[in-house]
């Protein structure tokens, strides 16, 4: 007997299909991973399930009854909550109001009872977050509590969460899955959507694996290993990018001497940052986003002057300077939101001359046929799947980031800032990003990659800092480094110090 | 001298009155989403609708009524298509002052012609509540509706917002509309109502100038108050209570400057200063109180389903 039944699920997007014919089930008691790479149609499926979108062509059944399910509050009633992505929390409300936010029928809001049924809930699924707290004042971690607990609250009893741990550092993890853990045990189901074998295999006990918006298989967790399901995810063995050891230059091309600078709202974001980069090598700053990485890869680009500090490429003192003097002392940046990084009105050819106009300048006038030429070469030494003519704007993710790579890379730059450079690619687009990253270090340039994706700055990076409220709380090499270790040090609850071979633990304060 | 002041003290809160009126509508509109620049047209039509039916039936408060209910239709009129349609609301709101003080103007012309001294009726009187005492009896003859806007209004407002499911339904709407959704709350419905509410209370405070200040209705009956109460709100940080100090501060430089001019100070400025005062005044507290607002995360963005 099955809680939840999708039977022949069809979902279009124009041309895209991506939802094809899937059947999904779900038994009661039960922690059922939805795998698949993005794109794959995960999130469209429990989409549908929650009322957020509608099936073009299929069956929802809940306890054997055929449902119509046309809003989320549809789904609440019959006991289905999702916690997505982008948490649809209200920022400026305590978390009480947000859990009884839509879910009381009282004109008059009695809080003393609102916050008493709140805290009684806490206490029953031990989910703890102070229910007068106003929400923009929590951590990531602390929202996805609230989130949970709103739907539980709503008599949920099928629990959705998309991708929960992509934005929580391990030891939240740990934390999410003991909670996960007990929910199953007290009765209730769960779909886990992720694209990370390693949790799948940890806290399901069956998993579905969607490829281009088709069912691969429905296998027992007990029953296969992190290959199989590898395998069945991308329809091929993966790799991934291997860092061959290569002996690094000494010459210091990035300095950053005792750097402060401000955020928008004029308070210190970047705290007497010391960082080397030297050629040849790639220094990974984790940390979990917003603790002063967009910040950081702005003084690195000329977008945001320090207020205190020195930052010196090579033997050129360029603090506080216009980002044209840092392109002009080869400094390539790859911004962290790439739409920032192209305009989307702008063909892909002239997206790629941007930078450097002078050189497509023939008598004051711009030679089209230069800038055509130039750019074919590109797209074929890029691997873009695009033509020159195209507007940049109607690009996929992927193909966009490969624009940016190539206008900056193809400048032979001496040093590069990569800020969440794979962030929201797919497999295929994500290890390209990265063979080209460590092209570079190969080729002798310095890399300074900024990711909130540890697997990512454990593969790439040569020696890793970690960055919290604006500190660089820990520099270990990446032979020390190990997820646990960093984790914390994100999480900032210790604080390590030293140069790379010589790091050393103190104590916390 | 202290009747100077006592008497510009009362002056104040009658000034005050129909400012705080119409920036409390705004910003109950504003909570939940929408920037209504409808608020000039929509004060002007009310302070016009009240005029005309109180003048044709000869009772003040059908005209009152009257004008309380234009208000609505024009929120609504507003709603429809900043809501219901998605249409910009800078847009929309701008069309629908214009439309609504060209209409009031156009059927005014129509209705009492070309005269050269405009029509008058018998205002609402002032009520006193401590006649004959000192102090007192001067500050509190005001009339009704300032009575009921700052000591009944006010609060009732606050307690609307962050004390009944109501306010907080607004809040979360004009904050996160995509999670005031999702957790079932109608977004297009709280908007309407907001609108709808927030229009009669703006109108509520055009009538106030026809039917209880002036006993008339003039082509500059409004003159900007609607995009001081817009200020006011912005002043106020979308908060009750303090909107009411920045209706009070806009008040009393108003009041202040009208007696400045009538002492006929021999000064070496032209009168139109004194005149221009309260909007000076106006512009600078925004200066100093809109560096730290904090809007409505949602105002101006229509809402859509995907």
């Amino acid at each position: 007997m099955y809680l939840v039944e999708m039977l022949g699920i069809t979902k279009r997007f124009g041309a895209l299909v991506a939802n094809d014919r899937i059947d999904f089930n779900l038994k009661p008691g039960e922690i059922h991973a939805l795998l698949g790479e993005n794109g794959a149609g995960k999130t469209t499926l429990m989409r549908i399930l929650y009322g957020l979108y509608r099936a073009d062509e299929g069956q929802i059944r809940v306890q054997g009854r055929n449902v119509h399910i046309r809003s989320p509050r549809d789904a609440l009633t019959l006991g289905i909550g999702m916690v997505t992505q982008h948490f649809a929390l209200v920022p400026p409300l305590t978390v009480a109001e947000n859990i009884v936010l839509g879910y009381t029928d009282d004109f008059r809001l009695n809080r003393e009872a609102i916050r008493q049924a709140v805290a009684e809930a806490e206490e029953r699924f031990q989910i703890y977050v102070d229910p007068d707290a106003v929400v923009q004042h929590l951590s990531v971690g602390q929202k996805q509590r609230v989130e949970i607990l709103k739907a539980l609250y709503r008599n949920a009893r099928v629990l959705i969460l998309d991708e929960p741990t992509a934005v929580l550092v391990p030891q939240e993890v740990d934390n999410l899955f003991q909670t996960l853990e007990r929910l199953r045990e007290q009765g209730f189901s769960i779909v886990f959507i992720s694209h990370k074998l390693d949790e799948v295999m940890r806290i399901s006990d069956r998993v579905t694996v969607l490829r281009d918006g088709r069912v691969v298989g429905t296998v027992p967790t007990a029953e296969t290993n992190e290959r199989e399901l590898a395998r069945m995810m991308v329809g091929r063995e993966t790799f991934g990018v291997t860092r061959q050891e290569i002996h690094q230059g000494e010459e210091p091309l990035l300095r950053l001497e005792n750097v402060w600078a401000n955020d928008d709202q004029g308070l210190p974001a970047l705290k007497s940052v010391s960082l080397t980069v030297r050629a040849g090598e790639i220094l990974g700053i984790a940390g979990v986003g917003g603790n002063g990485q967009k910040e950081l890869s702005e003084v690195l680009s000329g977008m945001r002057a320090p207020t205190r500090g020195r930052v010196l490429v090579g033997e050129r003192d360029l603090t506080g300077a216009e980002p044209v003097e840092f392109a002009d002392a080869g400094v390539g940046r790859i911004p962290e939101d790439r739409h920032e990084g192209v305009v989307a009105d702008l063909t892909v050819a002239e997206n790629l001359a941007l930078e450097h106009l002078d050189a497509f300048t023939r008598n004051g006038l711009l030679d089209r046929k230069a800038m055509l030429e130039h750019a074919e070469h590109l797209i074929r030494e890029f691997q873009i799947k695009a033509r020159p003519t195209d507007k940049a704007g109607k690009l996929s993710g992927g193909n966009m980031q490969k624009v940016i790579l190539a206008r900056v890379l193809s400048r032979q730059p001496k040093v590069v800032i990569a800020a969440q450079p794979t962030r929201g690619l797919d497999i295929g687009a994500t290890e390209y990003v990265r063979q080209q990253l460590l092209a570079q270090r190969d080729r002798g340039a310095a890399v300074l990659l900024i990711s909130e994706d540890l697997d990512e700055i454990l593969a790439l990076s040569d020696r890793i800092a970690v960055i919290y409220e604006g500190e660089i709380v820990g520099e270990l090499p990446a032979s020390e480094a190990t997820p646990e270790r960093l984790g914390l040090l994100m999480a900032g609850a210790t604080k390590e110090q030293g140069r790379a071979g010589t790091a050393t633990a103190t104590t916390s304060h | 001298m202290e009747t100077f002041v006592l008497n510009l003290l009362a002056a104040t809160l009658r000034v005050a009155t129909p400012l705080l009126l119409a920036a409390l509508g705004e910003m109950l509109i504003e909570r939940s989403g929408v920037l209504n620049l409808g608020i000039e047209g929509t004060m002007f039509f009310g302070a016009f609708v009240g005029f005309v039916v109180a003048d044709h039936t000869g009772s003040l408060w059908l005209g009152f009524w009257a004008a309380v209910l234009s208000g609505v239709a024009a929120g609504v009129l507003m709603a429809f298509f900043s809501v219901s349609l998605g249409v910009n609301q800078h847009v929309s709101g701008l069309g629908i002052t214009l439309l609504l003080g060209g209409m009031a103007l156009f059927a005014f012309r129509l209705l009492y012609g070309g005269r050269s001294v405009p029509p008058s009726i018998e205002p609402f009187p002032q009520l006193s509540l401590f006649e004959g005492v000192p102090v007192l009896g001067v500050l509190f003859r005001q009339y009704l509706f300032t009575y009921i806007a700052f000591l009944v209004l006010v609060p009732l407002a606050w307690w609307l917002m962050y004390h009944t499911s109501f306010g907080l339904n607004v809040r979360a709407v004009g904050e996160n509309p995509e999670a005031a959704d999702a957790a079932g709350v109608d977004v297009f419905r709280i908007r309407y109502i907001a609108l709808a509410i927030g229009g009669g209370l703006i109108a509520a405070g055009g009538a106030f100038l026809s039917l209880a200040q002036l006993g008339s209705f003039t082509h500059g009956v409004v003159s900007g108050r609607g995009w001081v109460a817009l200020a006011l709100v912005i002043f106020g940080n979308w908060d009750p209570l303090r909107v009411m100090v920045g209706s009070l501060i806009f008040g009393g430089t108003f009041a202040l400057q009208l007696r400045l001019q009538a002492m006929g100070l021999n000064l070496p400025v032209p009168y139109e200063t004194f005149l221009a005062l309260p909007y000076l005044v106006t512009i600078a507290a925004l200066i100093i109180a809109g560096r730290n607002a904090t809007y409505p995360a949602a105002l101006l963005k229509p809402y859509k389903r995907e």
